[in-house]
C-alpha cells in the first residue's frame, strides 16, 4: 500500500487511466495496425552465420520477381564516420549503428541484416529474400567474454582499438572502466571474513510482447513520416536523419501505442529501412518483425562474467570490495558494464574498493538497454556475497544491509555523495513486512533477500497545457506512454489547476507537434516530463491570475489561486473557478496555453529491496516461487497502482532472468531458441501475486518529490532467488539461469560430495 | 579553484593523485587548466570542443547538462564519470 496523498488532492490517488477504454476495447492503435493506400510490405534478409565476410551480394533475381518494388543493401545509404553522438539512452556510434542495421563487408551475428526488400505482399517479399544471393566466407565465431579476451582471439571488428592497448593493437575489448578508492590490500587484511566467487549470467532479452514495427512514408518533396512503436520519437528522428543523411526537420515520427519496450525500443532497427524503401518505391512501406527476428536481431542485454570479492569484519562491517567485470557488448561496443560497475555495491558504504570493468565484443547481437541496464547482473554477484557474509557473521540479512547501508552523504562508487535517499527505508520495510515476519516451513523451502540501486536519469522534456473554454484542459507531451505515464502527467495538471483529472486530456504528440523530448527510459518520464508538466501548469495558473486581475481591476500579484479557485481581497469580488475564468478568456486576452521545457540536472536515484520465498523440487530442480515482496522508494508515487505495476513487472522479469531465460547458441554461433516456447519467460502460472510496499522518501529538489520507478525493481530479484535457493538447498548458485537441469546438477553434486564425506568418515 | 576528483585510469597522468585543484569559471576552462597541468588529460574528456557523449560531469552533486559551458564555483567539487544515459543533442 502507498503512503497517503500527503496533502495532495489528486497525486497519490488511483483514477482510471485516460487510455484505458481504448486499450481494453482494441481501439488503441499499435504500430502493426497502420495501413495506407498503396502500402508495400518490407522484409529483411538476415545472415545465417555468426561471423563471416560478405564476398558479394546479388539482388537482380529478387528485383526481377513480380511484385518486388525495391531491394536495398548497405550500398544504398551513406557510409558514416566513426562519430559518437548522444542518442536514445547513451552515446551512439553512428557508423556502428549503420553497420548494425545493414551489414557491409562482414556479418557479425546470426540474424545480422544484410538486405531488405519492399513488395506488394509480405509473401512476395519473403520469396524475394530467398532469391538474394549472398556469398559468405565463414569465420570462426567468438561467443563469450573469455574467448574474446584471451590472447590470440579471433578479432571481430578489425578497426576497433582501445586507449590502453594503443592504436596498433587489434582487440575485442572496446573499453576498460575503473573505479578505485582507499587501500583494498590493507582493508582485506583487516577483514575477518572474505568471500570471493565468480558469477556468470546469460544474455537475455527484454521480452516485450509487441515486435518492432515501422511504416515509412517518403514524400517527393524530401519530407518523410515514420509511424512506429518506440520509446523515443525524437531518438528515431535523430538517428534516422543521421543514417539517411536527411535533415532532422524533414522527418516526422508519429508514436504508436507501445506493447512493451523495457529499453529495447530506445534505438532503431526497421525505421530507417522502411523510410529508405519508401524513398526508393514512392510508396508507404510497412515492416513488422517476427518473434524470431526480435530474438536474433534486436538488442538483448549482456551476458557477463563477474568475479566479486567482498571483505567484512566479524561484527558485520563491510570494509573492502575487489571486483572484475566483463560484459558482452555484442557485435559493436556499448554494453552497460559502466552502469554495472557503478551499481554493484551502490547500496553500501564501503571505504575501499577497486572495480575493473570491460566492454567486450562478441559475435552476438549488439546489446541494448534492458531495465536498469547492467545492474541486475552486478547485483546477482554482490548481493549473493553479501548474503554469504551476513551468514558468516551470524547477522540477519536485513540487519546486515542496514548496518552497511548507504545514506545521505555516503560516497557513491563514482564518487559524488548521495543526497537524500531511501535505501535503509526499503530494507526496513522488508524487515517489517508480514512476509518477512512470517514463518517459512517445509523441506527444500528457502527465503532470500537482496537489494538494488538505479540512478534514474533527467534529460530533456517539453510540455504544453491548453485551457479550453469549458474549463477543461489538454496536455501535450512528447513522452511515449509506458506503464500509465500519460495518466500520471494528467494527474499533475489536475493537481496544479485544481480540476478533475478526467477534465484533463493527455496527448502523446509526434515530433512536429511538441518540443524536443528525450526517450521514455531511464525511469525519467514521471519525474522529468512530470517537472515540465508541473511548470507548464504553473504557467497556466500565472496567466489565469492575470485574467482574473483584469476582470477585477487588480494587480496579478493581488490574486490568489487555491484548489482551482481564484480570489482577491476587495468589496464585491466573487471568487472564480477555473471553469468560470475559462469562459471569459476571449474577453480577457485570448487563449491560455502554458508551456515549459526542462533539461533536468538532478534526479533522485532509487533503491529497492526484495524478499522471495520458494520451494525446490529435489528430483527435478524446478523452483516454484511461493511468495515475493518488493519494497521500493518511489519518492512520491503519483499514481500508486501504476507504480505497483512497475514494481511487480520488474520483479517478474527478474524472476524469469534468474530461473529460466537465456540465449542458447550452438557451436557455430547460431541461436537455437528463437521463439517464446524455448526462450522461457515467466507466465502468470509461474509467479504469485507480488506484494508491493511503496516507500516514500521525497527526492530533494523536485516539486512533487517523485523518483523514477520503472527500473530498479528488476535489480534485486536475481540474487534474492539465488539466496533463497541456497537457504532451501544449501547450494550457492553462481551461474544464471538457475534452470532445473543446472540446479539439479548442482544439488546432486552437493549430495554426492556429502555422501562421499559421510562414507569416508564412516570408514 | 575547484577540486577535481581524478578518474582512476587517469591518475597515471597526475602522479597517482586522486584529487587535484584546477582553475576555471566553467568546465571548458577547467579542462584546459587540467591539460596545462597534466598533458593528455583533456583528450580523455573532450572531443570536437565539447565533453564527450560517453562522459558525464557531476558538479557539487548535480549532473551537468551544459557540457563545457557548465559553471564551476570557487569551491566546487567536480567528478568526470561514465555517462549512463544520454539525450539526442
Amino acid at each position: 500500500m502507498a503512503a497517503s496523498t500527503n496533502g495532495f488532492k489528486v497525486i497519490g490517488t488511483r483514477p482510471v487511466r485516460h487510455d484505458g477504454v481504448d486499450k481494453v476495447t482494441g481501439r488503441a492503435k499499435y504500430g502493426a495496425d497502420y495501413a495506407f493506400p498503396g502500402m508495400l510490405h518490407g522484409k529483411v534478409l538476415r545472415s545465417p552465420h555468426a561471423h563471416a565476410i560478405i564476398k558479394s551480394i546479388k539482388t537482380d533475381k529478387a528485383s526481377a520477381l513480380p511484385g518486388v518494388k525495391a531491394v536495398i543493401t548497405a550500398e544504398d545509404w551513406p557510409v558514416l564516420s566513426d562519430k559518437v553522438e548522444q542518442g536514445g539512452e547513451g552515446p551512439v556510434n553512428l557508423a556502428h549503428l549503420s553497420l548494425n542495421l545493414l551489414a557491409r563487408d562482414k556479418v557479425l551475428y546470426d540474424g545480422h541484416a544484410v538486405a531488405a526488400v519492399a513488395a506488394t505482399s509480405p509473401h512476395i517479399a519473403d520469396e524475394a529474400l530467398r532469391l538474394i544471393e549472398v556469398d559468405y566466407e565463414i569465420l570462426p565465431p567468438v561467443m563469450t567474454v573469455e574467448a574474446a579476451m584471451k590472447p590470440g582471439a579471433t578479432i571481430v571488428l578489425p578497426n576497433l582499438r582501445n586507449k590502453e592497448e594503443g592504436p596498433d593493437k587489434q582487440t575485442n575489448i572496446a573499453a576498460h572502466i575503473q573505479f578505485k578508492r582507499g587501500d583494498i590490500e590493507a582493508a582485506f587484511k583487516s577483514a575477518d571474513y572474505v568471500v570471493e566467487r565468480e558469477f556468470k549470467t546469460a544474455m537475455v532479452h527484454q521480452g516485450y510482447i509487441e515486435p518492432h514495427n515501422a511504416v515509412g512514408i517518403y514524400n517527393a518533396d524530401g519530407h518523410g513520416t515514420i509511424y512506429c512503436s518506440t520509446q523515443g520519437t525524437f531518438a528515431v528522428r535523430g538517428l534516422t536523419s543521421a543514417l539517411l543523411g536527411m535533415p532532422e526537420g524533414n522527418i516526422k515520427v508519429v508514436p504508436a501505442e507501445i506493447g512493451g519496450g523495457f529499453g529495447g525500443k530506445l534505438t532503431v532497427y526497421l525505421e530507417p529501412l522502411a523510410l529508405l524503401l519508401s524513398k526508393k518505391t514512392g510508396r508507404p512501406v510497412k515492416m513488422v518483425m517476427t518473434r524470431g527476428e526480435v530474438l536474433r536481431a534486436t538488442g538483448p542485454t549482456s551476458g557477463s562474467t563477474i568475479r566479486c570479492k567482498l571483505g567484512a569484519t566479524k561484527d558485520g562491517k563491510l570494509v573492502a570490495a575487489h571486483i572484475w567485470m566483463g560484459y558482452e557488448a555484442g557485435a559493436f561496443p556499448g554494453s552497460p558494464v559502466g552502469a554495472g560497475a557503478m551499481t554493484i555495491v551502490a547500496p553500501y558504504d564501503i571505504p575501499n574498493l577497486l572495480i575493473d570493468a570491460y566492454d567486450v565484443i562478441v559475435n552476438r547481437p549488439k546489446t541494448a538497454a534492458y531495465r536498469a541496464p547492467g545492474a541486475s547482473n552486478a547485483a546477482m554477484a554482490s548481493e549473493t556475497i553479501v548474503d554469504e557474509l551476513a551468514e558468516k557473521c551470524g547477522i540477519d540479512p536485513c540487519e546486515f544491509r542496514i548496518m552497511n547501508g548507504a545514506k545521505e552523504g555516503t560516497a557513491q562508487t563514482a564518487g559524488p555523495p548521495y543526497k537524500r535517499i531511501g535505501f535503509l527505508e526499503t530494507v526496513e520495510a522488508i524487515k517489517n513486512s508480514p512476509h518477512y515476519k512470517s514463518k517459512l516451513e517445509g523441506p527444500y523451502r528457502g527465503r532470500g533477500v537482496a537489494s538494488g540501486f538505479w540512478f534514474n536519469v533527467g534529460l530533456q522534456s517539453s510540455a504544453v497545457v491548453n485551457v479550453h473554454t469549458d474549463g477543461t484542459a489538454s496536455l501535450v507531451i512528447g513522452s511515449v506512454d509506458v506503464g500509465g505515464t500519460r495518466a500520471a502527467q494528467a494527474m499533475i495538471v489536475a493537481e496544479v489547476l485544481g480540476i478533475d483529472v478526467n477534465d484533463v486530456r493527455p496527448l502523446v504528440a509526434d515530433t512536429d507537434s511538441i518540443g524536443h523530448t528525450d526517450v521514455t527510459g531511464g525511469s525519467r518520464t514521471a519525474v522529468t516530463t512530470g517537472l515540465a508538466v508541473f511548470q507548464a501548469s504553473q504557467d497556466v495558473v500565472r496567466q489565469l491570475k492575470e485574467r482574473a486581475a483584469k476582470v477585477w481591476e487588480k494587480k496579478p500579484e493581488e490574486v490568489t489561486f487555491e484548489n482551482g479557485v481564484l480570489g482577491a481581497k476587495g468589496e464585491g469580488i466573487k471568487p472564480m473557478t477555473v471553469k468560470e475564468i475559462a469562459g471569459r478568456l476571449a474577453r480577457t486576452g485570448g487563449p491560455v496555453t502554458g508551456r515549459a521545457t526542462v533539461n533536468a540536472r538532478s534526479v533522485g536515484p532509487s533503491f529497492a529491496s526484495t524478499c522471495v520465498d520458494l520451494e525446490v523440487d529435489p528430483d527435478t530442480g524446478k523452483v516454484q516461487i511461493l511468495r515475493a515482496t518488493i519494497a521500493q522508494d518511489a519518492g512520491k508515487a503519483i499514481h500508486p497502482s501504476y507504480v505497483e505495476g512497475q514494481m511487480q513487472g520488474g520483479t517478474a522479469q527478474g524472476i524469469g532472468w534468474a530461473l529460466n531465460e537465456e540465449y542458447f547458441y550452438d557451436d557455430k554461433g547460431t541461436l537455437r531458441n528463437t521463439g517464446l516456447l524455448d526462450y522461457r519467460m515467466p507466465t502468470c502460472l509461474d509467479v504469485p501475486l507480488i506484494e508491493t510496499v511503496i516507500v516514500e522518501v521525497p527526492a530533494p529538489g523536485h516539486p512533487i518529490g517523485s523518483r523514477g520507478v520503472g527500473e530498479v525493481s528488476i535489480v534485486p530479484p536475481l540474487a534474492a532467488v539465488a539466496n533463497a535457493i541456497y537457504h532451501a538447498t544449501g547450494v550457492r548458485m553462481t551461474e544464471l539461469p538457475m534452470s532445473p537441469p543446472r540446479l539439479l546438477k548442482a544439488m546432486l553434486k552437493k549430495r554426492g560430495a556429502a555422501e562421499s564425506q559421510a562414507a569416508a568418515a564412516g570408514r | 579553484m575547484a577540486t577535481v576528483v581524478v578518474p582512476a585510469l587517469l591518475r597515471k597522468l597526475t602522479g597517482g593523485r586522486d584529487r587535484v585543484i584546477a582553475r576555471g569559471r566553467n568546465i571548458g576552462e577547467l579542462v584546459k587548466d587540467l591539460e596545462r597541468q597534466f598533458p593528455g588529460f583533456a583528450g580523455h574528456l573532450v572531443e570536437n570542443g565539447d565533453i564527450k557523449p560517453s562522459v558525464a560531469v557531476s558538479i557539487d552533486g548535480e549532473m551537468g547538462t551544459g557540457g563545457v559551458l557548465d559553471r564551476v564555483g570557487e569551491a566546487s567539487e567536480v567528478f568526470f564519470i561514465p555517462a549512463i544515459g544520454g539525450g539526442w543533442r
